[in-house]
């Protein structure tokens, strides 16, 4: 018997050609029952109905896409790499000022009871908001586009963060705290060396949620400010009706929010330790 | 005054005892060590040893009451002061060599990096663990976790050191081999020790004097035994000494019978018994059997 990882994999390759198969069956055009109306001959034959695309139509149209990724033909016009491009640029712009403000803030918060006391209500009020509600706020205040989408993504990756900082820093085993007292290093020594690896992967958690839920707004995002990005590029193709392209970027969304994962999901393992 | 190593002073911890009181643990705890004594600490659960050993270490505050080491307070944790942990405490994402690294880079600031790894490389041989440096602590048994924790103390090479039950979560056949490498260390090294262990063999084993605790609350450091056994000591043959058993009948007997009402001298101070001299009439109040099952319910 195969190992199960081959079996797995064998298995998955068949529901896919399962779906795509179900899938180019129910959106094959009908077959002329009767001989063309006189409408139909008018219209070259062409069907009233607009359909799904088949699978084969959306796999033509990333080959071709894939193949050339990064040509740039005018405003409306540019390769699905340059979309990505800018979007993958946006989100990790935005998630690193995050990084930068919740890490130490987070630090700050799960050593001191009174900080965490002084700012818990704030954070419990700005956290359930949608990152997308600030968006007049900041288009107003930022009075750019591209900016606007950045403060988005930095405000709902922040949390997360913040609040898994605070929780991993807090919840340090005690007696890792006093081997760093018995040997007395000082708060900063102890903060590099004790406390940051043993709630490293508590941290890398809360990075982990962070980086999927900013690729998850920044379509949205995307589609308010336009001009740039893959979730303007799903929302004009829509408005093309070319469904076969937003089927196309679609996939390619779930395949870069994958990748984004994948190397957080690397991170925690490098931190990891066993008790 | 006499001028001893550590010397301890009207130590004592007050709880609130959650109905609105006040639980004293122990109170007006007395004694001095001096330098290169070994000293075992036992006591009933809860009589507050570990508090006192905190306190000791610098860890936990007193309610009232000072330490005093060389003539100076002690205040705060401190590297003079080196602490072995029941748990063993050991960082988890560091290797064994790299967790007395950590320690004696900590003491030394100014060694070279080989220096460092030499010193840190010595005292892990010294507990038979040169094949393990590359190790994380959770691909070690418990025993050789200990060990780590052992070499990791006497690495920084404390004033006084501090052991907190050190074999308690160990098996009794680690135990015992883990016990004749502290008794070669201590050989070597002839640290100041103040350890808590539950354990009386254990106790006559390693120590030169052994504080026996009241039970709590208001728990007190009652009496001062001392074991009059020569050093260097091995677990195989102490029993062979007629010290031995005087001494360890002592022991169980205040266990067993005596701690809930010892008390110390008017002074506050321990009072000093030498079993093996004889005087230790209270020995005989407990017959043989009593004292056996005594011990085995202590060991347990």
């Amino acid at each position: 018997m195969a190992s199960l990882n081959v079996r797995a994999a064998l298995l998955s390759v068949s529901f896919l050609i399962l779906a795509l198969g179900i899938w180019e069956m129910a959106t094959q055009p009908p077959e002329a029952q009767t001989g063309m109306t006189e409408y139909e001959m008018l219209m070259g034959g062409a069907d009233q109905e607009s359909r799904v695309p088949p699978p084969s139509a959306v796999i033509k149209l990333a080959w071709a896409e894939l193949s050339d990724p990064f040509y740039d033909a005018g405003a409306n016009d540019k390769g699905i790499g340059i979309q990505l491009g800018y979007s993958v640029y946006r989100v990790l712009t935005g998630y690193l000022a995050a990084m930068a403000i919740a890490l130490p803030i987070g630090f700050l918060i799960g050593m001191s009871p009174l900080m965490y006391k002084a700012l818990n209500p704030y954070i419990q009020v700005l956290r359930p908001i949608s990152p997308l509600a600030w968006m007049p706020l900041a288009l107003f205040i930022i009075q750019d586009s591209d900016a606007s989408a950045i403060f988005v993504i930095f405000i709902c990756s922040i949390w997360p963060m913040l609040l898994n900082t605070a929780f991993g820093v807090a919840n340090v085993r005690q007696d890792w705290v006093n081997v760093a007292r018995t040997h007395e290093l000082g708060p900063l020594r102890t903060a590099i060396t004790v406390i940051l690896p043993a709630a490293a992967p508590t941290i890398l958690t809360g990075m982990r949620i962070s980086i999927g839920i900013a690729w998850l707004v920044i379509v949205a995002a995307e589609m308010l400010v336009g001009g740039t990005g893959i979730g303007y590029y799903v929302w004009n193709e829509w408005n093309n009706l070319d469904l076969a392209s937003v089927i196309f970027s679609i996939v390619m969304i779930g395949v870069v929010g994958m990748v984004l994962d994948l190397a957080l999901g690397k991170a925690q393992k490098m931190v990891e330790y066993k008790e | 005054m006499n001028k001893s190593f550590l010397e301890v002073d009207g130590l004592s911890k007050v709880y609130p005892d959650g109905q609105g009181g006040d639980l004293t643990v122990f109170e007006d705890i007395r004694f001095a060590l001096e330098k290169g004594e070994f000293v075992c600490i036992i006591g009933h659960s809860g009589c507050g040893k570990s508090t006192i050993l905190n306190v000791l270490a610098g860890l936990d505050e007193a309610s009232s009451g000072n330490v005093v080491m060389n003539g100076k307070e002690v205040k705060g944790p401190g590297l003079e002061r080196g602490v072995v942990f029941q748990n063993y405490s050991l960082l988890p994402w560091k290797t064994t060599l790299n967790n007395i690294v950590f320690a004696v880079r900590a003491r030394w600031p100014k060694w070279s990096k080989e220096q460092v790894r030499e010193h840190s490389e010595r005292y892990l041989s010294m507990v038979g663990l040169d094949h393990a440096l590359n190790r994380k602590p959770s691909q070690l048994s418990g025993g050789m976790r200990q060990r780590v924790s052992i070499a990791r103390a006497f690495a920084t090479q404390p004033e006084l050191l501090l052991l907190d039950e050190p074999f308690g979560a160990l098996d009794a056949l680690t135990r015992g081999v883990i016990q004749d490498e502290l008794v070669k260390i201590w050989e070597e090294t002839r640290q100041t020790v103040f350890m808590i262990t539950h354990d009386v063999d254990e106790a006559i084993l390693l120590s030169d004097r052994i504080f026996l605790m009241s039970n709590g609350p208001n728990a007190r450091i009652a009496e001062s035994v001392k074991v009059d056994i020569p050093h260097p000591r091995a677990r195989a043959t102490i029993f062979q000494n007629p010290a031995y058993h005087k001494t360890r009948d002592y022991l169980v007997d205040f266990l067993v019978n005596r701690s809930g009402s010892a008390l110390p001298e008017k002074d506050g101070s321990p009072k000093f018994v030498e079993p093996a001299r004889g005087d230790a009439t209270a020995a005989s109040a407990a017959t043989e059997s009593e004292a056996e099952s005594a011990a085995r319910a202590v060991n347990a």
